[in-house]
């Protein structure tokens, strides 16, 4: 017999209506799984198993009353276990963003998307692991330990978002939410092996994210494939009056079993299959293509050709960003405060002591970036380069549906690997960068194995507000692969 | 570009910051190898190109102007280190 934890999103969500399991059960497996492997995985900050039981029963209730009279339409994800990224605020739980700064930060209301996960019935386990304020790739910045990757436990589960997605791929819930700012959902979903969608910026609201880079933040999820990924994109996605940058656009009604590729135009950006990018992560990402073609899609090469500026634009405008987001962290109605009896100087105290070393850097070369005198030379001058970047993908869409390229130059590296050199860490973003800049969406999901065992991941991005067209190509392609279905041994 | 140890002492006051000389020192190489590396970004020609500050068609769209309950005080003051007659305690601002 299958264990619980095993089965599939969509699987639980069928079992559970034909009443074969309760909400209950899936979620004690759940708290089981996470009580058997939190000691190595570290995938949590805050456990929630008196809320998930409470959800769970009030789930149950509404499944047998749904059986009495089958007419409503249920949710996908009534009584489904799920986790949720430390930077998403849920009511009265702690919410610290990885951050000793945000100690015991009891969030006096939810985000919109945890709020819309909650109506449609999730059962919320705890709070998952991240970079201190999701600046990161790997979570070894998060104030609270390192994450560990269930594929190999010296490794890193990738980042921000590593903890949801060590989670996901390790079976401690059947979906997560995560948040991608440059890539942290799409770089951890590839090294732990699963399906992780950036969703288009203004399709998700923000409201209740705690804020990193503005211009750059969205709202995404990780689970074990596109088809598990779509109910919690359906209940999440649409405009939210508390969120003014929230898109007002319909969401699309998405059919995966319509979704056919043949005539989709596929192209594939020459300047990211590039020297330093591991063998195995370019044959995998090349055999994948393969498979789109044979599953009728049309492959051509395209370019865009401002890719290799995407990294320092970046890293002056969400810099830039962070350092007037992160001003609000001033120990007046929020955080611990190392007391002084000048308010001066415990600004000073409070932030020099309680940032970490990655978040006081951002915040400093923010700060520096957007100073008199430098504002043009930097911020003004990439905020320019960004429209460059912007107008690359604009250009490719006229041809293409779709594009296909690696998420990560690498699988998963080792934890301490990069030590104290942060130019390394961010040339892990080289690839998931661009469409953060371009607000385009991006779904990565796995295509691959190295030697070492080891997940190898690819992303497909789609013009802005297109998830449709990602959902069905991701779809499609695990239908015919089982990539996805692998897990780790633990 | 590089920067000096005062310049970054200059920019942690201006992000109220507060470093140690060991600090102070890492950071000045850190960040000034960090923009090295974008040193080739200065170099493009942006002359005629206009800056993005945002990806989306809207324009600071307003919603109804409708009254809603707002979240009791207490609630709002439940995770301020210090409080006091119903509002945020600071330490003097002006002498």
């Amino acid at each position: 017999m299958t264990a619980l934890t095993d089965l599939s999103l969509l699987e639980a969500a069928s079992a559970l209506r034909k009443g074969e399991v309760s909400s209950l059960e899936l979620t004690e497996a759940c708290l089981e799984r996470i009580d058997a492997l939190e000691p190595q995985l570290h995938a949590f900050l805050a456990q929630t198993p008196d809320l998930a039981i409470s959800q769970a029963k009030a789930a149950d209730q509404r499944l047998q009353e749904w059986h009495k009279k089958t007419e409503e339409p249920l949710p996908l994800t009534l009584g489904i276990p799920v986790a949720i990224k430390d930077v998403l605020c849920l009511e009265g739980i702690p919410t610290t963003c990885g951050s000793r700064i945000l100690e015991d930060f009891r969030p006096p209301y939810s985000a919109t998307s945890v709020a819309r996960l909650i109506d449609n019935g999730v059962v919320v386990l705890g709070k998952t692991n991240t970079d201190e304020f999701a600046m990161g790739s790997s979570t070894e910045n998060s104030a609270y330990g390192t994450t560990h990757n269930p594929w190999d436990l010296d490794r890193v589960p990738g980042g921000s978002s590593g903890g949801s997605a060590a989670a996901v791929a390790a079976r401690m819930c059947f979906a997560a939410l995560g948040t991608d700012t440059g890539g942290s959902v799409r770089q951890p979903a590839s090294f732990c092996g699963i399906t992780g969608l950036k969703t288009s910026y203004g399709r998700v609201s923000r409201y209740g994210l705690i804020a990193y880079g503005s211009s750059l933040d969205t709202v995404g999820a990780l689970t074990r494939s596109a088809a598990d990924l779509l109910p919690l994109f359906t209940a999440m996605a649409g405009h939210d009056p508390l969120d003014s940058t929230c898109m007002p656009d319909p969401v699309p009604e998405i059919n995966l079993d319509a979704g056919t590729l043949t005539g989709v135009r596929i192209g594939v950006p020459k300047e990211y299959l590039i020297e330093g990018i591991q063998d195995e992560v370019e044959t995998a990402v090349r055999s994948a293509v393969k498979v789109f073609e044979e599953l009728g899609a049309e492959i051509q090469e395209v370019s865009l050709p401002h890719t290799d500026l995407a990294l320092p634009v970046y890293y002056l405008i969400a810099p830039a960003e962070a350092s007037a987001n992160l001003a609000r962290y001033d120990a007046v109605r929020f955080g611990p405060r190392l007391k002084s009896e000048k308010l001066w100087n415990q600004y000073l105290n409070t932030r020099g002591e309680l940032f970490g070393p990655e978040v006081k850097r951002r915040i400093m070369l923010g700060t520096y970036a957007l100073s008199a005198g430098y504002y043009d030379a930097y911020y003004g001058q990439a905020q320019k380069v960004r429209t460059l970047i912007k107008d690359d993908f604009e250009t490719v869409f006229k041809d293409v549906d779709l594009i296909a390229c690696p998420v990560a130059p690498t699988t998963a590296f080792r934890i301490g690997e990069h030590g104290d050199d942060p130019l390394a860490m961010y040339l892990e973003d080289i690839f998931t960068l661009p469409a953060n800049l371009a607000g385009v969406p991006g779904m990565a999901f796995p295509v691959g194995f190295d030697r070492n065992d080891l997940p190898i991941g690819m992303q497909l991005n789609a013009p802005h507000l297109g998830e449709k067209a990602l959902f069905q190509a991701v779809h499609a392609y695990q239908t015919q692969t089982d990539w996805h279905l692998r897990k780790p041994d633990l | 570009m590089s920067l000096t140890v005062d310049e970054v002492r200059h920019i942690a006051n201006l992000a109220r910051l507060k470093l140690t000389p060991e600090e102070e020192r890492r950071y000045a190489q850190q960040l000034s190898s960090i923009l090295e590396s974008a040193a080739r970004l200065l170099e493009v020609d942006t002359a005629q190109i206009p800056p993005t500050a945002t990806v989306l068609p809207l324009r600071a769209p307003l919603r109804p102007d409708i009254p809603r309950p707002c979240p009791p005080r207490e609630k709002m003051l439940s995770n301020a280190p210090e409080t006091e007659a119903g509002m945020f305690r600071v330490p003097p601002v002006l002498e």
